[in-house]
């Protein structure tokens, strides 16, 4: 026998590379390393390629008990050569080697490994593999329950999980995300799918025909035995792109990956942009996220090959055929020198030919079809292999590396072994057991599958999107049936939204004829007693052996869904690409019922793991909410404000002056609010300005008070209710005009006031005249309130007077001052004589600096949102959302003065109405007064009559605001305490969650702070 | 991600709206004699219906306008866009409106007969 492989020469010489052939580009080497240790390759090469070229079979540890594992595929289906990749803060674990395209400076590790991959000490495990059958984790973590949190999760934990995450968390990489339309969307550019973009492409529907390789071809790409129209399949797909590139309306997205497919065809793509590069040029992303809406789908995207299960079928040198064959004449390697075949159809003969093409010796076939015949056995027959018919391997044995089979004759009904086993050494066995098509996307789209009894397969029947397979992801293993179907598709896709659509001409083919049926038998053929003998694994990146699926049907579980779950076959980062038909295989066979009757699993996104930066794209840091700065802004900044988020405002908080603490800065800005004057930007405010002939009756029926007989320029509280009684909003509403209001909301509730408006105007009452537009960002606001507020106005210079009798409190005058055209309201949420200053937006900062230019010399004092909360929780007025939580209403603040008797209807008059809300034990809104003034309760703090009771004590309420007052100089708080208002002047105490002394407080009434109201008036 | 025709808009992805639930609910006049029990029906009792399901939608992102839906909760497919204060056209969704609970209600009886709106529908 020739030996082809390569020379020795060079440093670092690839033995396994074969001396010519393959797509990788031989002019280009690349150096890379896996576990430290330095290889080259070529560029063109895979991870798993390169690896393989230079004779590194064992590539990582399985999951659970840490067995060798090496390169079992070639491409997405990978369950072992599990990848961590990259540097530093680019490390990304878990990716699969045969899909990591090769680039010079490349940096990879194996994974699940300690203290290396050859020494692993976890793989003590393996001896005590009867430690872990199916449900391991059920069986042996489940009590007590108390042991869950301390110990069972951590050991879990610890155990579980693949790859590591890089230490450093800031993720370098820029992602992208891109929207796009499309009339017919190809989800897999091999034979099926090319020939289904020719087709759509030629009518002149926007087409976009995406891969997830970096090579358009599919398998094309790995056979060396077929022709297309005369030539090696390579020519025909460079022709084929040549005249898809040409046509403006197809766009090729190579490198991408169709991960996920949902309602009304929206389907997600992962794009590869710059992963394949050694350093990704800055103007470029690392991946692209594309969102895509198509009208029709085409789903072309083929099939996996099946592992044959054997004893040992997980050690490195096990591979599935078509890879052997796909590295030797796609990337010119030779995965092994002396190979074994088993297989149970007959294209697992190509992989033979294309072996001994490349001078690998095939030491022999192990066919498990009873009598093998047909043109490609005869073949090898005639070329003096030696095929073995109705025989299967019992068992792969070697340490790191395969060594050798153990072969048998077997029985293929019963899977009973009938003759004496032989041993074959091998250091490669190319297994087939027939194909599963990628029904992936298909059933993520809801698309029901059917059993093909021929092919052995669920493939795609129903459909519920507009779409249609092609292919072998559609069953249609055979080259030339798969290409007419793609065309065929193609063609039908285009026409099915009004294009002009024919099935495009598909190329001559000269290749083998194969008979891919398989052998419809799913036993594990073994001479070993049941439980003993090698592992025979189903799911390897789970380590899911037929044994375990065997136990979880013996211990009653049938479902196919409850076996997944119980023996978590299926449920790794691959999804049992390669294990799912296995396991239903042998479920099928122990509950004596077909494949079809035993059902499948439901295919979820994402097809292939998605990296989360990706779908995050740019919506991260900065840009992952919008913040929203008033106009005054710049100036709280440059006095040293703390800020604090109000929804997506930021607000000043206080302004620490000269070293203050917060507590110092508070009381200072609460303190001079009531002696002097005090300034607030409230340009958060949420503002609705409404008009229309109806605008009167429209608030009329928002607000729980009477709105028709407002004068034109007075203001009036108002609060409004959802229809089931509960407050939701309040503010001060004013009438600018007879059928012109301007209305303000809390800061965090102007959204959603807004929305609720509209929706009352638009679906109950479409018959008032009413228009609602948001002013909120177009008024800057400045509140000035204190003793010396009118006379800083005044200095100011004021168009109008501010005398009470011409300006009185709950009015609204426009006027011009020091010159800027402003909207001046009245009102107060302190208590103290208060003007709040509307001015346009832009020249909010003009009228901030002129008031605190003229108002130092009245002791002007800038304060923020906390003191704005003491001031007014001085005065006893609720913020809604603090004191309220949707479950109280008006009569549980106490404020019925506030709700109408008179008016006929409003939102949330009849609920209140109802039985419930009159009890006397519903919650309702009262003061507390600590017994030491210096005590602050904690706010959410529980109120109990007695603090010394058995626990559970018995609660009344909760304490919804306090804080310490300034000027009354002692602790002041709100709570919502139950028939809170009929207990006035009793003593409540609030056991402290820290062990520490019970506060002892008085219940009184919320107004705290001139309850007369003398000072609304200066 | 629905594909949902605005029908001032046309064609928007579903991230562009906000479904505000059961549609037809109408809301009894201010001057009724209904009981707690029966006005909760009309305050809190929701239908989740498998199958035909009629919506009330709003383009929260694009024109702020509402408009109802009716939407296979299986297959998500909309059947039906149509104006509020309207009731729908076509027998399935007809046949859902005319199939709901709510049409036997007190509640429903005391909504009438003003009150022409969307959420009263009919
Ligand atoms: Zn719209």
């Amino acid at each position: 026998m020739k030996t082809r492989f390569m020379k020795k020469s060079g440093t670092k010489p690839a033995a396994m590379r074969l001396p010519e052939g393959g797509r990788i580009n031989r002019g280009k080497p690349v150096q890379f390393t896996f576990d430290g240790t330095s290889y080259q390759g070529f560029e063109g090469d895979t991870l798993a390629s390169a690896l393989l070229a230079n004779s590194v079979y064992l590539v990582g540890r399985s999951f659970k008990y840490h067995r060798p594992r090496g390169i079992l595929s070639a491409g997405a289906e990978e369950p072992n050569a599990l990848i961590r990749l990259g540097k530093g803060a680019r490390i990304e674990p878990n990716l699969r080697a045969t899909q990591i395209e090769l680039y010079d400076g490349l940096t990879s590790e194996s994974q699940n490994r300690w203290p290396s991959l050859n020494l692993d000490v976890g793989a003590i495990n393996s001896l005590f593999h009867r430690f872990f059958p199916a449900g391991f984790y059920y069986k042996t973590f489940m009590w007590p329950a108390s042991f869950w949190k301390s110990v069972y999760e951590p050991v879990i934990r610890n155990a579980a999980g693949l790859g590591k995450a890089a230490d450093d968390h800031n993720d370098p990489d820029r992602y992208e995300k891109t929207h796009q339309h499309c009339d017919v969307l190809i989800a897999g550019g091999g034979a099926a799918g090319l020939m289904a973009a020719l087709s759509a492409g030629a009518s002149g529907a926007r087409v976009i025909l995406a891969d997830e390789q970096n090579e358009f071809g599919g398998w094309l790409l790995s056979e060396g035995d077929t022709t297309l129209d005369g030539e090696a399949s390579p020519a025909w797909i460079a022709a084929t792109l040549a005249r898809l590139e040409a046509m403006e309306n197809v766009t090729l997205l190579p490198r991408t990956t169709v991960f996920a497919y949902m309602d009304h065809n929206y389907i997600t793509l992962m794009e590869r942009v710059g992963d394949h590069m050694a350093e990704c040029p800055a103007h470029l992303p690392r991946q692209r996220l594309w969102k895509i809406r198509a009208r029709e789908v085409v789903l072309a995207q083929g099939c996996h090959e099946r592992p044959v299960v054997f004893g040992g079928n997980d050690l490195p040198g096990v591979m599935l055929s078509g890879a052997v064959r796909s590295y030797i004449n796609r990337y010119g390697v030779a995965p092994g020198r002396r190979a074994v075949v088993i297989t149970n159809n007959d294209d697992a003969y190509r992989t033979v030919f294309a072996m001994i093409e490349a001078g690998i010796h095939v030491a022999a076939i192990v066919d498990m079809r009873p009598a093998a015949a047909g043109p490609l056995v005869a073949e090898a027959m005639r070329m003096g292999l030696s095929v073995h018919s109705s025989h299967a391997v019992l068992a792969a044995e070697g340490t790191r590396h395969l060594g050798y089979a153990k072969i048998a004759r077997y029985n293929p009904k019963t899977g009973d072994v009938t003759g004496d086993p032989f041993y074959i050494d091998c250091d490669l066995i190319a297994m087939s057991a027939g194909f599963t098509p990628l029904v992936n996307l298909h059933s993520q789209a809801r698309g029901k599958l059917e059993w093909d009894e021929e092919f052995c397969c669920f493939k795609p029947s129903t459909y519920h999107e507009a779409a249609q397979s092609a292919g072998a992801g559609n069953g249609a293993f055979d080259l030339a049936t798969a290409m007419a179907e793609g065309a065929k598709a193609g063609a039908e896709a285009a026409s099915r939204i009004g294009f002009e659509a024919s099935p495009a001409q598909a190329p001559a083919i000269d290749a083998p004829v194969a008979d891919f049926r398989p052998l419809n038998f799913w036993g594990v053929p073994s001479d070993a007693a049941p439980g003993s003998g090698p592992k025979a694994f189903i799911d390897y990146q789970n380590d899911v052996t037929a044994s375990d699926i065997k136990l979880a049907v013996r211990e009653g579980y049938q479902s196919v869904e409850h076996v997944k779950r119980y023996t978590t076959n299926g449920m790794a980062t691959d999804q049992g690409k390669t294990s799912n038909i296995n396991a239903l295989g042998i479920i099928s066979g122990e509950l004596g019922a077909t494949i079809p009757e035993v059902g499948t699993t439901t295919f979820r996104l994402p097809y292939t793991p998605t990296s989360l930066g990706a779908i995050a794209g740019r919506d991260i840091k900065g840009l992952f909410d919008p913040v929203r700065l008033t106009r005054m802004d710049p100036w709280h900044r440059e006095a040293g404000a703390k800020f604090e988020h109000v929804g997506q405002w930021m607000r000043a908080w206080y302004y620490p002056q000269d070293g203050e603490t917060m507590e110092e800065a508070v009381n200072r800005e609460v303190r001079r609010a009531r002696t002097h004057a005090g300034i607030l930007d409230a340009s958060t405010l949420g503002k609705i300005d409404i008009r229309g002939r109806d605008a009167a009756e429209f608030l009329n029926r928002v607000y729980t008070n009477a709105w028709l007989k407002l004068p034109v320029g007075r203001c009036r509280y108002g609060l409004m209710l959802k229809d089931d009684g509960m407050v939701m909003d309040d503010g001060v509403t004013t009438r600018l005009g007879e059928n012109h209001f301007h209305m303000t909301t809390t800061t965090g509730g102007a959204a959603g006031v807004m929305a609720w408006l509209e929706e009352w105007k638009q679906t109950e009452w479409p018959e008032l005249e009413v228009y609602l537009t948001s002013v909120t960002e177009q008024w800057s606001v400045a509140t000035v309130s204190g003793p010396n507020a009118r006379i800083i106005l005044e200095k100011l210079g004021c168009s109008v007077s501010l005398r009470d009798d011409s300006f009185p409190f709950m009015s609204c005058k426009e006027a011009r001052l020091a010159g800027l055209p402003v909207r001046i309201f009245r009102i107060s949420f302190t208590g103290e004589l208060s003007f709040e200053i509307n001015i346009p937006s832009r020249l909010g900062m003009a009228l901030w600096k002129n008031l605190m230019q003229v108002g130092s010399e009245y002791g002007l004092t800038p304060y923020g949102t906390e003191a704005m909360h003491v001031l007014r929780a001085e005065k006893g007025f609720i913020i809604v959302g603090q004191e309220t939580d949707g479950s109280v209403t008006p009569h549980d603040l106490g404020m019925d003065w506030i709700v109408s008797s008179k008016k006929p209807d409003f939102i949330g008059k009849r609920a209140l109405e109802r039985a419930s809300m009159a009890l006397k034990d519903r919650k309702q809104l009262v003061g507390l007064v600590t017994e030491n003034p210096m005590d602050v309760i904690p706010e959410g703090a529980h109120a109990v009559l007695d603090p010394n009771q058995p626990m559970p004590m018995e609660m009344l309420g909760q304490v919804t605001s306090s804080y310490f007052s300034p000027n009354l100089n002692q602790s002041i708080a709100m709570a919502m305490l139950k028939g809170g208002h009929a207990m006035k002047g009793e003593t409540v105490w609030f056991p402290m969650i820290d062990g520490s002394e019970p506060i002892k407080a008085t219940i009184t009434d919320t107004v705290f702070y001139d309850p007369k109201g003398e000072k609304l008036n200066g | 991600m629905l594909l949902i025709k605005c029908p001032f808009c046309g064609d928007r992805d579903e991230l562009e709206f906000s479904c505000g639930g059961e549609a037809h609910i109408a809301r009894p006049l201010a001057e009724n004699t209904l009981t707690d029990a029966e006005f909760a029906d009309y305050l809190f009792l929701r239908d989740n219906p498998k199958g035909v399901f009629l919506e009330r939608w709003i383009h929260t992102d694009g024109c702020r306008r509402w408009f109802n839906v009716a939407r296979d909760t299986v297959s998500h497919e909309i059947i039906e866009v149509y104006p509020m204060g309207e009731t729908p056209k076509t027998e399935a969704a007809k046949a859902a409106h005319k199939a709901s609970w709510r049409r036997q209600t007190a509640a429903e009886a005391a909504a009438k007969p003003a009150s022409p709106a969307g959420r009263s529908g009919s």
